[in-house]
């Protein structure tokens, strides 16, 4: 299993979510991904989308207007 | 979300595709704006899908999109809206799509006479043809007043237990709702395409009028959703921060523009789009401290950050309100 880091700052919502589905689409499950943003959208959007898709949201956090929201690649997941 | 319904309760595994133009309206500007910071952020198709139990995928067509914007084949709307041209698309798209996923129709929830351009019964056949979606297309609101399509023939849905909607009224659809179960659903009509909207249809056509030609970048369309636009002259335009949200985003595109923002007293951020002579600085800088909380004073300084120069501070007199012609507001 291999962690990730996804560079999605300055993208206004939905871009985070389709960066991060397409770069997900990619991995093993179990792997994980460091998502960062800098829309506050994505604190929202991001959850939504792994909840409907089988992922799991192990973490958050916000820093000086930055946000690193942290995936893990769910099992059934597509 | 009625037509998807209808289908999960024909037990139809129904998967959401939404398409992402660029010009969608969704929370941007609501993301950018701090004073919005209390308004729901949420994705609206994301949102719909999750109260579904469906899966969604979320494409981006930003590139692929341009050519419907630009060159629409049947036209635009009462602003810059293809809407057609658009449902052509995305049926296009979302055809290609169940063909690679091995899905076998698609489904909407148009109307007939919902919409002055895109639900008409003359052209809602134009999206089947020319989307080569042809009777794979289903519109399980008002099927039962358009011929039956494949998956209605084929029984893979029970044409009895679909509907037959039509016009601008939504009365209807709100009972079925209500039926369903269903109270909580997004804005329902329009509202969702920047190119709906006049002032922004008034900035894009200013942008490709200026550039003397039709075309843009993402980039472009994001900064026409931000800011207030003045074009002082035909080879430049600003983008004046209106606060600290927009002040914040228009941050992210300094490196790319020369821009300008008051030192001796707060303000704006503002970018400079075109060429700039000293002249047309002066200008730019005059405008800054105009809507800055100096513009009363009688001498604003103003910090110039010219693309490829280094910068310079400007000692200006703001300019008044009366020297300022409406017909630079874009």
């Amino acid at each position: 299993m291999s962690h990730h880091q996804l560079d999605a700052r300055r993208m206004l919502c939905p871009m985070p979510v389709i960066r991060t589905q397409n770069f997900v689409a990619k991995l093993p499950a179990g792997d994980t991904v460091d998502v960062l943003c800098t829309d506050p959208g994505a604190l929202h959007d991001i959850p939504a989308w792994c909840r409907i898709h089988g992922h799991e949201i192990i973490g958050t956090q916000e820093q000086d207007g930055e946000l690193m929201i942290s995936v893990r690649v769910g099992i059934n997941a597509d | 979300m009625l037509a998807t319904q209808a289908m999960l309760e024909q037990g139809i595994h129904v998967e959401g595709i939404n398409f992402y133009t660029g010009f969608c309206v969704e929370g941007h500007t609501h993301a950018i704006r701090k004073k919005d910071k209390a308004k729901p952020k949420r994705n609206n198709a994301l949102w719909v899908a999750e109260q579904l139990g469906i899966k969604l995928h979320i494409i981006d067509v930003i590139d692929e999109y341009k050519d419907v914007v630009i060159n629409p084949k049947h036209g635009y709307g009462s602003n810059m809206n293809p809407c057609l041209d658009c449902k052509c698309f995305m049926v296009r798209k979302a055809h290609e799509w169940i063909k690679e996923h091995n899905f076998d129709f698609i489904i909407t929830g148009e109307v007939v006479g919902q919409r002055p351009m895109s639900q008409r019964r003359d052209t809602m056949p134009v999206i089947q043809r020319e989307s080569g979606a042809e009777d794979r297309l289903l519109r399980p609101l008002c099927a039962k007043i358009l011929p039956a399509t494949l998956p209605e023939r084929e029984g893979w849905v029970d044409r009895e237990k679909l509907f037959d909607f039509n016009g601008r009224g939504r009365k209807p659809q709100i009972a079925l709702a209500e039926k369903m179960g269903i109270s909580d659903f997004a804005q329902p009509a329009g509202g969702c395409c920047f190119l709906t909207d006049a002032a922004y249809s008034g900035k894009l056509a200013d942008l490709w009028s200026a550039r003397g030609e039709r075309r843009y970048e993402l980039d472009d369309i994001m900064l026409l959703k931000v800011g207030r636009h003045l074009r002082p002259r035909p080879h430049f335009k600003i983008i004046v921060g209106r606060e600290e949200g927009e002040n914040r985003f228009l941050e992210g595109y300094r490196k790319q523009f020369t821009h300008l923002y008051t030192i001796s007293h707060p303000g704006p951020l503002v970018l400079l789009d075109g060429e700039a002579n000293n002249d047309d600085l002066q200008l730019a800088a005059q405008l800054t401290a105009r809507f800055s909380q100096g513009k009363m004073a009688e001498t604003v300084r103003v910090e110039l950050h010219e693309k490829g120069a280094a910068k310079r501070e400007l000692d200006v007199a703001p300019l008044t309100n009366e020297e300022i012609p409406v017909e630079w507001y874009l």
